[in-house]
């Protein structure tokens, strides 16, 4: 499912630039062709540069096991996941971006700089939105918070929630590396971020930097679609319904992809800086 | 029984340095016997407090000729913890300096190091046993004139000099607030004892609050009382660096903590302060941290951060105990009070591994190192550990602790006083806000150090440290990794200062393990660490069947990249500078290459202390000329000062 959604996204770019695009498989066709292939390593590098994949798929995919899908609780849940859901995150960033370093690159120690840089207007706007969902819900557990009672938390405290979201999608533009924040195709600018951290991996190390990321996408857009669609039917029609909600986010990336420049460095934290604020305005509507 | 274990200590350790003055000027032996007696002190004082947690202490009590004063101790829940923690950074300290500090590469100034590190070890447990005020104050002062002189050990620099004199100017200021605190407690109280039974209202209550945050606040580095904390971690030798920065700043925060417990009843804006304080320390302590070049002041501004967010911990206990939650107040003092041994452990850690780079390679800029993890992998890997432990990564003992201020935030948000909830659903992105830059800074400093290529030539004759350096170091990194992976074995330390602190709560059976997700955090926790380890051995088995080719780093096809083009600590941390220009006020010099032959220049960077360089230097110059036209008063003959004396005497009684 992860990497079909990038296949979703590609298709709607293709289909905004008039082309038939790429099948929806080819991510995980492609993940798969760098899973066989052989692994090539910087004679600068150490251990470190091998633990980065490592530790972002493995963050990634505990992240993945804290997200309720729908209405379906998540496998693990308790009081206080929320927080550990954002620092594996950050586990994993502290690896990806050590790797890069560990090439001695310039070009890779940018891309880290740039990350570390915008997840630190990212964080407080994820914790705002949390706090949002902690005040509406009355619960620090995200299968709660964003679990059954999401119909009813729509009816206390729309508005707020509206504000929510959009701060959520811009954090998740961010967090994925999409456009306008950064441009997942290409690498070779002065102006990319994630991309330009993964340059030395190869063969099954830049495989599983895909999965991962994509996982990122995938876990990140199950929060924002289930704040966005909180349909509280039957189990069966909630994943029918959840399923659609994560396609229609893809499309929805990839027209905000297709139709939008990348902004100038200099004007991502401005943009970051607006979805902090958009949340924490979700604060005070909440705060009465 | 208990009492006189870590008294026993505190003595041996305050004797440690002693029996090496008789010693030989270059000779091992004097540093052996100190090493040997600060293992056998540690030893003691930690059985003692693990005793008293275990079975509780009865105190002790004796006479002692001082005006107000009683020899009184006693080791309860809040003493115990910092008893532990003072006892455990001093022995691997000791031991650590045995390879650091040798008296043969050091002959002129380390008998004199050890006799001072062992005496302000000694301070350090009196001060949080002490029971009464004026014990107190002698523990305190010990300590404070202890550690100026550790500080200033390389007296013959002048930046040393300077450094120390601004520490005791600060440790100065502290005694007299204090003085001032312990005059207005006796005079509501009516006792130089702690255990007053007497409530202290009003207008008492409130200088109480104000002086304690001045007079601890200018010990534990709270921002903007850190001035003296970035020199002064800076320029002494890393294993006081540790102590300092692990141990001694955390008797401001024994200061608090134990002033706040005489209030059952505070006013609500007493924790919103103390919350906003530590907001205020943390983010800006980070953001400084982030500007620095030099890793032994980078570490000392995270040591404000830190204090920062134990402050956050404070805070919500305050509140907590203002409404009567029990909640709260077993989330933010068991979160502070826990962050407190954490910062303890992994700042221990990381200054002993800063130290173990400064010793191999003789600088302590990060823009000259890189490279190190090949010459020095274990070092490379302590700092990681403690780089990964001070972000509040899991699964690391810093998101245990990290976790539970978070929890105490969150459920002041779930409150449904909304004036309130206000303050601390504000405090948690203020948190993320701390974690995520600590992150950036972190990954800075362990990546220029560490990994790429050597960026000059001081790696050259850099090699791995020796085992007094690494055994030190490995214990704390596994300490690190104990409370990170088993964090309901210690809870029952901190549920017992819980229990000290506000004991009209204590029949809530608020216990930490109820109250926070300890075994799923723990189980996660060895989860995430056990398939790290598996991951690690698949990849290790793939390249044994399918060996790696190596090449050199692509970097985007360039023909010939070198170390210089690497990102250094300035360009990775400019654009976050940038932001927090407002408050670093970075000195920046950024040449003009315009036109078609730019001269050759070179771009710099530097933050220096706003409050210090901006403030207070400018003011105290000032004073200082202002100072001038009392000089007359000043005549310096001793027949004049007598008279001084007198006269003041005199005055004194009449006013009585």
């Amino acid at each position: 499912m992860p990497l079909f959604l990038l296949g979703i996204i590609g298709k709607t770019k293709a289909a905004f630039a008039g082309r038939v695009g790429p099948p929806l498989l080819q991510p995980t066709f492609d993940v798969i062709k760098l899973l066989r292939k052989g692994l090539i390593f910087s004679r600068t590098t150490t251990w470190v540069f091998r633990a980065g994949p490592i530790v972002s798929l493995v963050t990634a995919l505990f992240a993945a096991t804290l997200i309720p899908l729908g209405t379906h609780a998540a496998p693990i849940s308790f009081e206080g996941d929320l927080v550990l859901f954002a620092y594996l995150f950050g586990l994993g960033r502290f690896f990806t971006v050590a790797a890069a370093l560990d090439t001695g690159s310039a070009f890779e120690g940018m891309g880290g700089a740039r990350e570390v840089t915008f997840s630190c207007l990212t964080e407080p706007a994820l914790f705002f939105a949390l706090i949002v969902l902690t005040r509406l819900s009355g619960s620090l557990s995200l299968s709660m918070m964003i679990g059954p009672g999401m119909g009813q938390a729509w009816h206390f405290g729309g508005a707020s929630l509206v504000l929510v979201a959009a701060s959520l999608f811009i954090v998740l533009l961010t967090e994925t590396c999409r456009i306008p924040i950064d441009d997942p195709t290409t690498h070779l600018e002065l102006t990319m971020i994630h991309e330009v951290m993964v340059l030395d991996h190869g063969g099954p190390a830049l495989g599983i930097i895909h999965y991962a990321a994509a996982l990122k996408l995938f876990v990140l857009g199950a929060v924002l679609v289930r704040i966005a669609v909180p349909y509280t039917g039957s189990p069966w029609a909630s994943w029918g319904v959840f399923a659609l909600g994560m396609m229609a986010l893809a499309v929805l990336i990839g027209i905000v992809e297709s139709t939008m420049a990348r902004l100038r460095m200099a004007q991502v934290p401005i943009l970051l800086l607006a979805a902090c604020l958009l949340s924490a305005f979700g604060i005070v509507l909440v705060a009465r | 029984m208990n009492e006189w274990l870590v008294m026993t200590g505190a003595f041996l350790a305050a004797a440690s340095g002693v029996p090496g003055l008789w010693t030989d000027r270059r000779g091992t032996r004097g540093e052996r016997i100190f090493a040997a007696l600060m293992v056998v002190a540690s030893l003691c004082g930690l059985t003692g407090a693990a005793l008293a947690v275990a079975r509780g202490s009865h105190g002790l009590d004796l006479a002692w000729p001082v005006p107000g004063g009683r020899f009184a101790i006693r080791l309860d829940g809040i003493a115990a913890l910092f008893v532990i923690q003072i006892f455990a950074i001093a022995g691997l300290g000791a031991i650590y300096g045995l390879g650091y500090w040798k008296q043969s590469e050091h002959p002129r100034d380390g008998r004199k190091l050890r006799l001072f590190y062992g005496l302000m070890t000694a301070g350090m447990a009196l001060l949080v046993c002490a029971r009464n005020t004026m014990l107190f104050m002698a523990g305190w002062e010990i300590m404070a004139a202890a550690a100026f002189l550790t500080v200033s050990t390389q007296d013959e620099q002048k930046s040393v000099r300077d450094v120390g004199y601004v520490y005791m100017a600060a440790t100065r200021l502290a005694t007299l607030c204090l003085f001032a605190l312990f005059a207005v407690l006796f005079a509501s109280t009516g006792t130089f004892d702690f255990a007053a039974t007497r409530p202290i209202t009003g207008g008492a209550a409130t200088a109480i609050l104000l002086l304690s945050i001045v007079a601890f606040g200018l010990k534990a580095g709270l921002m903007p009382m850190h001035v003296w904390l970035p020199g002064a971690h800076a320029s002494a030798p890393s294993h006081v660096s540790a102590l300092m920065s692990g141990v001694l700043i955390k008797m401001g925060i024994y200061g608090f903590v134990r002033t706040f417990s005489f209030f059952p009843h505070p006013p609500l804006w007493w924790g919103q302060l103390v919350l906003l304080l530590g907001v205020a320390s943390g983010v800006l302590g980070v953001a400084f941290a982030i500007g620095q070049h030099d890793f032994k002041r980078l570490l000392a501004y995270h040591s404000v951060e830190n204090i920062g967010i134990i402050c956050m911990g404070l805070g919500v206990a305050l509140i907590g105990r203002t409404l009567g939650s029990s909640a709260l107040v077993a989330l933010g003092l068991g979160g502070a009070l826990l962050h407190t041994w954490n910062h303890g452990l992994f700042k221990g850690l990381l200054f002993l591994s800063a130290g173990s780079v400064l010793h191999s390679t003789g600088t302590r800029e990060i823009d000259e190192l890189g490279g190190l993890s090949k010459r020095m992998p274990w070092t490379a890997f302590a700092f990681l550990v403690g780089a990964v432990a001070i972000c509040g990564l899991p699964p690391l003992n810093g998101f245990v602790s990290e976790l539970f201020v978070y929890l105490g935030l969150f459920e002041t948000a779930r409150l449904p006083q909304s004036d309130l909830w206000l303050t601390g659903a504000l405090g948690a992105p203020a948190l993320a806000l701390i974690g995520a830059l600590a992150l950036a800074c972190f990954v800075k400093a362990f990546g220029a150090m560490f990994l790429g290529e050597p960026r000059s030539h001081r790696t050259d004759a850099s090699h791995e440290a020796s085992p007094w350096l690494l055994g030190p170091m490995a214990i704390l990194a596994l300490l690190c990794a104990f409370i990170g992976l088993l964090p309901w074995l210690v809870t029952p330390v901190l549920d017992s200062a819980v229990a000290t602190w506000a004991p009209e709560l204590a029949s809530s059976h608020a216990r930490l393990t109820t109250l926070a997700p300890l075994s799923w955090v723990s189980f996660l926790a060895v989860s995430l660490a056990m398939l790290l380890a598996f991951a690690a051995l698949m990849v290790r088995r793939h390249l044994h069947q399918r060996p790696a080719e190596q090449a050199g780093t692509w970097d985007c096809g360039y023909v010939a990249p070198g170390p210089t083009m690497q990102y250094s600590s300035s360009s990775f941390a400019q654009t976050l500078v940038g932001i927090f220009s407002w408050a670093l006020r970075p000195k920046v010099h950024n040449p003009d290459t315009r036109g078609f032959f730019p001269h050759k220049d070179a771009y710099t960077s530097h933050v220096d202390d706003v409050v210090l360089d901006s403030v207070l230097i400018p003011a105290a110059e000032l004073g200082s000329r202002a100072a001038k036209r009392m000089k007359w008063l000043q005549r310096g003959s001793m027949q004049a000062y007598l008279l001084y004396i007198l006269l003041t005497l005199i005055v004194l009684f009449l006013w009585r």
